[in-house]
C-alpha cells in the first residue's frame, strides 16, 4: 500500500475535463464560424491544434516532464483552439503556426508549463503577430467564401485579392471615423448602414459568432467550469465607458451593444478573461480583473492603434494579478466583522 | 421553526451510510488482551497507577488525570497487567505510545459503581466527576468534556449545541446511538445545561438520519417540562456540518473564529456520544471504558459496535469479516481519517468508525497535476480559506506566508483534496506546513530556554563572586576594626610610654574604616531590601490557588498543549463529529 493520506474519496475532477469542456463550449461558435464564414477556421483549428500538441510534446520531452500525462490534459488544445479563433481565418498558415509554438514554447513552457505561466498564451501570441505582422492581422474575410479559395490564400497558393478580405467591423468604423476627422462628416449610423460589413447591432455575421460564444460560455457558468464574476464585470467594464460616450455623442460612438457584439468581447468575456491560470482568484479580485479589462478594451479599440483591444488588456491586467490577488482576500471564516 | 443559517463552501460525497445501519448495536467481544493507551485525550498524559502483575477489575482507574485539562483511564474488563509500557498508537505517525496492556479474565467483574444524584453535587463537582470518569468528546477531538462545562464570566450563554450530525460518510456510530438509546443522550445533554445554563439547547441531526431525528424528538417530548429548551433540529445533509464550527453556524448563525472560544461567543458544543457517557458517569458510575465503532466498508457485516477501549483493530475488525482484498484499515471517515500504520493498534476513545480499506472501494489517487488556480478549493472550504495560495506557499516553504492566508484556520477537513481537478493532496500540504511550523516553534522555544538558562547561570555566577567579594571585604574591615581598636586600647594607656609619634597612625585609619563600614552596611540594607521585594514578586504557592486562577492555569496549559501537540489535534472546541 502506498503512503497514502485523507481525504480518501476524490471527486470525479480533472483538467482534462474541465479543458474538454472549454473546447465544447468554444462548438456554437466554431459552427457559427463556418456557416457565416467558410470552411478556412476549420484548417486553422487544425493546424494550430496540431502544432500546440507538437510544441507541446518537444518542451515536455525536454523537461522531462510524462507526456502522455500532460498532452493529455488538453491545456495545449484550448491555447490553440484560441489562438486560431483570435486570428484572421485568412492568415497565411505559417503565421498561426508560428504563434501558437511561441505560444506553447515560450508563452507556456518556458514560465514552467500548466498552471505556471503568467500570461495567458493565446493573448501572447496574438500580440506578437499584431505587433510584427500589422497589415496580415487586420485582414479579415467577408461572409461567403469557398473551401478552396480559402485553402489557397492560407497556403499562399493564391494572391490575398482584397475582394476576399475586408477589415473587421470594428477597423472598419474606426478607420472611416479617423478619414471624417473634425468635419463630422461621417457618423457612426451612417457607416454602419453599410450591410456588407455591418450587422443588425455588430458586425455583420460576427455578431451571430458573439451570440454562440455567448451561449457556450453561459453553458460553461452552469457547469461551474468557470464562475459569473469575470464575464458580467467584463461586460460592466465596457458598458460602463461606452455607455455614457455613446449617449453623450452617438455620432462619434458607437453603442455599448456594438462594441459586446464585435471583435474578440465574447470571446474574450467568457474563454479569455477566465483563464484561471492566468486571471485574478478572489471574488472581488476577479470583478476588478475583468472590469478593468472590459475598460481597457474599449480605450485601446477607440481610442488605440490596434483593430481590437482584448489581448493588450488582458495581457496588462494578467501582470496585475497578484497585486488584485493580494489586496482582495477575502476574510475568512468568522472574521467578517473585523 | 427555527431559522437555519448556511456555511460557505462543503462537498456531497457519496454518503455510504445505509451499509452498516441495518443491523442493531452489537457488544463486540471481550478481546484476547486490552492495550490501553494513558493518553486518550487533549492535554496532560495521565501517570500510571497499575505496574506489572496488578489485578484489576472493570472500570478501575488506572491513569490518573494529570492537571486540569486531562481526564482519566480506566480498565475496560477486570484481568491482569501484563505490560505497562510503549505500545503501537492509532495515530497514523505509526508511533508507540505508553499503554497498560490488559489480560481479560473473562469475569467482566465491575468496581463497585456509585451512581450520584448530580443535582446535590456543585458545578464543580460533578466537573471534578466527568474528569475522573474519564468523559471526553468522542466526536473525535478528544477534548475533556468538563473544561468545557464553564461558562464565560462576560458572556451569557445563549445556545448550547448537540453534535448529532455525523457528517462523514460511512460513520453511523452516532445514528445507531440517538436510534437506540436517544433518552440517555437527552439526559446527558440535560446535565451539560444545568452547568451551563444556557437559554436554548439545539441538538443537530442531519436530514439523512430520519430515524435518529424522530428517535431524539420523541425522547425530549418523553422527558417533558424539564427540557424544554431542547429542541431537535434537522440540518441540510452537506460535508462538513458536524464540524463543531459549522454546526454552530448552521444553527445559530454565529461563526466562532479560530482565535476565540465558542463561549466567548454564548454558544458551547457537545457530541452526542459525549453526553450519553455522561450521563453513563455521572447516573450510573459507569467510567468511559468503551464506545461505540462503525466497522464497515469492505467488509461482509457492515454494522456498529460496542467495543471496548484497548481492542485491538485487527481484532475487531475480524469480527466484521473483511473480504480477501481488504489492505488496510483506516480510523475515522474516508475524508478525515487515516490509514492506521500498524493494525495492531488499539481502538481508544476517538476512534468512530473503522473502514476497511480496498483498491475497489478506494482507487488509488490519479497522480498529481500543478495548480490551474481554478478556486474550486477556495470555493469548498467551509472555513472560506484560500487554499491554492496556502498551497504554494506550503510547496515554496514559505511558512509565514501560509499563516497569513490563515493556515491555522484549517480544520483538516479534505473539501478542498476532494475537489481538486489537479488531485493535489492539499491536506497533506497544509498537514506538513502546520507540523513544520510547530517543530520550528519547539526549537525557538528550546533555544530561548536555553539562553535564558545560561543568562541565569551568568547573573548567578557574578552574584557568588561579587557576593564573595563582599564577604571578604567584610572580613577585611572587621579585622581592621579589630587592629583600630586594639591601636586605640594601646593609645589610651598612658601607662605605657609610647614616644614615637609613628604608632598614632592607627587613629585616622580607624576613622576611615568606620566610615566605609557605615557606607556598606547602608548599601547592604538596600541589597536586602531589593531582594525582598524580589522574592514578594515571585509566586510562592500555587498549591491553594481559587479554582478561578487554577483554571485559567489549565487553560494555559491546554493552550500550550494544542500548540505543541500532535498535528492532526483540532482546537478544544472544534469537536468534530466526524
Amino acid at each position: 500500500m502506498e503512503f497514502n493520506t485523507s481525504p480518501y474519496l476524490l471527486k470525479e475532477a480533472s483538467v482534462q475535463r474541465v479543458m474538454l469542456k472549454v473546447l465544447l463550449a468554444l462548438v456554437p461558435g466554431i459552427a457559427a464560424y463556418v456557416w457565416l464564414f467558410g470552411p478556412a477556421i476549420l484548417i486553422h483549428l487544425a493546424l494550430t491544434t496540431v502544432a500546440a500538441l507538437l510544441g507541446e510534446a518537444v518542451m515536455l520531452k525536454v523537461r522531462g516532464r510524462p507526456l502522455d500525462l500532460f498532452l493529455g490534459d488538453l491545456s495545449a488544445v484550448v491555447t490553440a483552439w484560441l489562438i486560431a479563433l483570435a486570428f484572421p481565418p485568412l492568415a497565411p498558415w505559417w503565421l498561426t503556426v508560428t504563434a501558437t509554438l511561441f505560444a506553447i514554447v515560450v508563452a507556456k513552457q518556458l514560465y514552467g508549463g500548466l498552471g505556471q505561466n503568467p500570461f495567458n498564451p493565446a493573448m501572447i501570441a496574438y500580440a506578437v503577430s499584431i505587433v510584427s505582422f500589422p497589415a496580415i492581422m487586420s485582414q479579415w474575410p467577408g461572409t461567403g467564401g469557398d473551401f478552396s479559395s480559402q485553402l489557397q490564400v492560407i497556403f499562399g497558393l493564391a494572391p490575398r485579392v482584397d475582394g476576399l478580405t475586408s477589415a473587421t467591423p470594428l477597423d472598419a468604423l474606426k478607420t472611416a471615423l479617423m478619414l471624417a476627422g473634425d468635419s463630422h462628416s461621417a457618423t457612426v449610423a451612417g457607416i454602419r448602414a453599410n450591410p456588407e460589413i455591418f450587422g443588425l447591432v455588430g458586425g455583420h455575421g460576427w455578431e451571430w459568432i458573439a451570440i454562440a460564444y455567448l451561449a457556450g460560455g453561459l453553458w460553461l457558468i452552469q457547469q461551474r467550469v468557470i464562475t459569473w464574476h469575470m464575464p458580467t464585470a467584463f461586460v460592466a467594464g465596457l458598458t460602463l465607458i461606452a455607455a455614457p460616450l455613446w449617449l453623450w455623442h452617438p455620432d462619434t460612438y458607437a453603442s455599448p451593444l456594438f462594441h459586446l457584439l464585435s471583435g474578440g468581447a465574447m470571446l474574450g468575456a467568457f474563454f479569455i478573461v477566465t483563464d484561471p491560470v492566468t486571471g485574478a482568484t478572489t471574488p472581488r479580485g476577479k470583478l476588478i480583473f475583468a472590469a478593468g479589462i472590459g475598460l481597457l478594451t474599449y480605450l485601446i479599440r477607440v481610442f488605440g492603434g490596434y483593430p481590437d483591444g482584448v489581448a493588450f488588456a488582458v495581457l496588462l491586467f494578467n501582470i496585475s494579478v497578484p497585486l488584485i490577488d493580494m489586496y482582495t482576500q477575502p476574510p475568512v471564516f468568522g472574521m467578517k466583522d473585523q | 421553526m427555527l431559522q437555519l443559517f448556511k456555511f460557505k463552501g462543503g462537498v456531497k460525497p457519496a454518503t455510504n451510510k445505509v451499509q452498516s445501519v441495518t443491523l442493531p448495536i452489537a457488544t463486540a467481544p471481550i478481546p484476547s488482551r486490552l492495550a490501553v493507551p494513558l493518553h486518550q485525550s487533549i492535554g496532560g498524559t495521565p501517570r500510571p497507577l497499575v505496574t506489572i502483575g496488578d489485578k484489576v477489575l472493570k472500570g478501575q482507574k488506572i491513569g490518573e488525570a494529570d492537571g486540569w485539562i486531562s481526564a482519566a483511564v480506566h480498565a475496560p474488563t477486570s484481568g491482569t497487567v501484563i505490560e505497562v509500557g510503549l505500545y503501537p498508537a492509532a495515530h497514523p505517525s505509526g508511533l508507540t505510545a505508553a499503554a497498560v496492556v490488559i489480560e481479560p479474565d473473562g469475569e467482566d467483574r465491575w468496581i463497585d459503581r456509585q451512581p450520584v444524584n448530580y443535582a446535590e453535587l456543585k458545578p464543580e463537582a460533578v466537573r471534578e466527576l466527568l474528569r475522573e470518569a474519564g468523559v471526553v468528546g468522542l466526536g473525535g477531538a478528544v477534548f475533556p468534556t468538563h473544561g468545557k462545562l464553564t461558562a464565560s464570566k462576560t458572556v451569557p450563554m445563549e445556545e448550547m449545541v448537540i453534535n448529532g450530525a455525523e457528517c462523514e460518510p460511512y460513520i453511523t456510530c452516532d445514528d445507531l446511538l440517538m436510534r437506540e438509546r436517544a433518552e440517555e443522550v437527552v439526559r446527558g445533554a440535560g446535565i451539560f445545561r444545568d452547568l451551563l445554563r444556557p437559554k436554548k439547547v439545539l441538538i443537530g441531526i442531519e436530514d439523512n438520519k430520519p430515524e435518529a431525528v424522530a428517535a431524539m424528538t420523541a425522547a425530549v417530548k418523553a422527558l417533558g417540562d424539564a427540557f424544554k429548551e431542547f429542541e431537535v433540529i434537522a440540518v441540510p445533509t452537506r460535508y462538513p456540518a458536524g464540524g463543531a464550527k459549522q454546526l454552530i453556524r448552521v444553527l445559530t448563525g454565529k461563526e466562532v473564529p479560530a482565535s476565540k472560544r465558542s463561549t466567548d461567543l454564548g454558544v458551547q458544543c457537545f457530541n452526542v456520544a459525549t453526553a450519553y457517557t455522561a450521563w453513563r458517569a455521572i447516573a450510573h458510575g459507569e467510567p468511559v471504558i468503551s464506545r461505540l465503532v462503525t466497522v464497515t466498508g469492505n467488509v461482509s457485516e457492515p454494522r456498529n459496535w460496542e467495543v471496548l477501549i484497548g481492542t485491538p483493530m485487527d481484532e475487531l475488525l475480524r469480527i466484521g469479516q473483511p473480504k480477501p482484498d481488504t489492505d488496510g484499515i483506516i480510523m475515522g471517515g474516508p475524508m478525515m481519517g487515516f490509514l492506521v500504520p500498524d493494525h495492531a493498534a488499539p481502538v481508544v476513545k476517538a476512534t468512530n468508525c473503522l473502514i476497511a480499506h480496498s483498491p475497489t472501494l478506494f482507487p488509488p489517487k490519479p497522480p498529481e497535476m500543478p495548480c490551474i488556480r481554478c478556486g474550486e478549493c477556495a470555493r469548498a472550504c467551509p472555513h472560506e480559506l484560500q487554499p491554492f495560495e496556502m498551497y504554494w506557499f506550503s510547496r515554496a516553504k514559505n511558512f509565514g506566508k501560509t499563516q497569513e492566508y490563515a493556515i491555522f484556520d484549517c480544520i483538516e477537513c479534505g473539501c478542498c483534496s476532494y475537489v481538486c481537478p489537479s488531485h493535489i493532496p492539499l491536506v497533506q500540504y497544509f498537514r506538513f506546513s502546520k507540523s513544520e511550523i510547530w517543530a520550528r516553534e519547539r526549537e525557538k522555544q528550546a533555544a530561548e530556554g536555553a539562553k535564558n538558562r545560561f543568562e541565569f547561570k551568568q547573573l548567578r555566577e557574578e552574584r557568588e563572586k561579587s557576593e564573595k567579594a563582599e564577604k571578604l571585604a567584610k572580613a577585611a574591615a572587621a579585622q581592621a576594626a579589630k587592629k583600630a581598636a586594639e591601636a586605640a586600647a594601646a593609645a589610651a594607656a598612658p601607662a605605657e610610654a609610647q614616644s614615637a609619634a609613628g604608632e598614632v597612625a592607627p587613629a585616622p585609619n580607624a576613622t576611615v574604616d568606620a566610615e566605609k563600614e557605615a557606607k556598606r552596611a547602608t548599601i547592604e540594607a538596600a541589597m536586602a531590601r531589593a531582594k525582598a521585594l524580589r522574592e514578594a514578586a515571585q509566586p510562592k504557592n500555587v498549591d491553594h490557588l481559587p479554582a478561578a486562577v487554577e483554571k485559567e492555569i489549565a487553560d494555559i496549559d491546554a493552550r500550550h498543549a494544542r500548540i505543541l501537540g500532535a498535528t492532526d489535534t483540532p482546537p478544544p472546541d472544534a469537536e468534530k463529529n466526524s
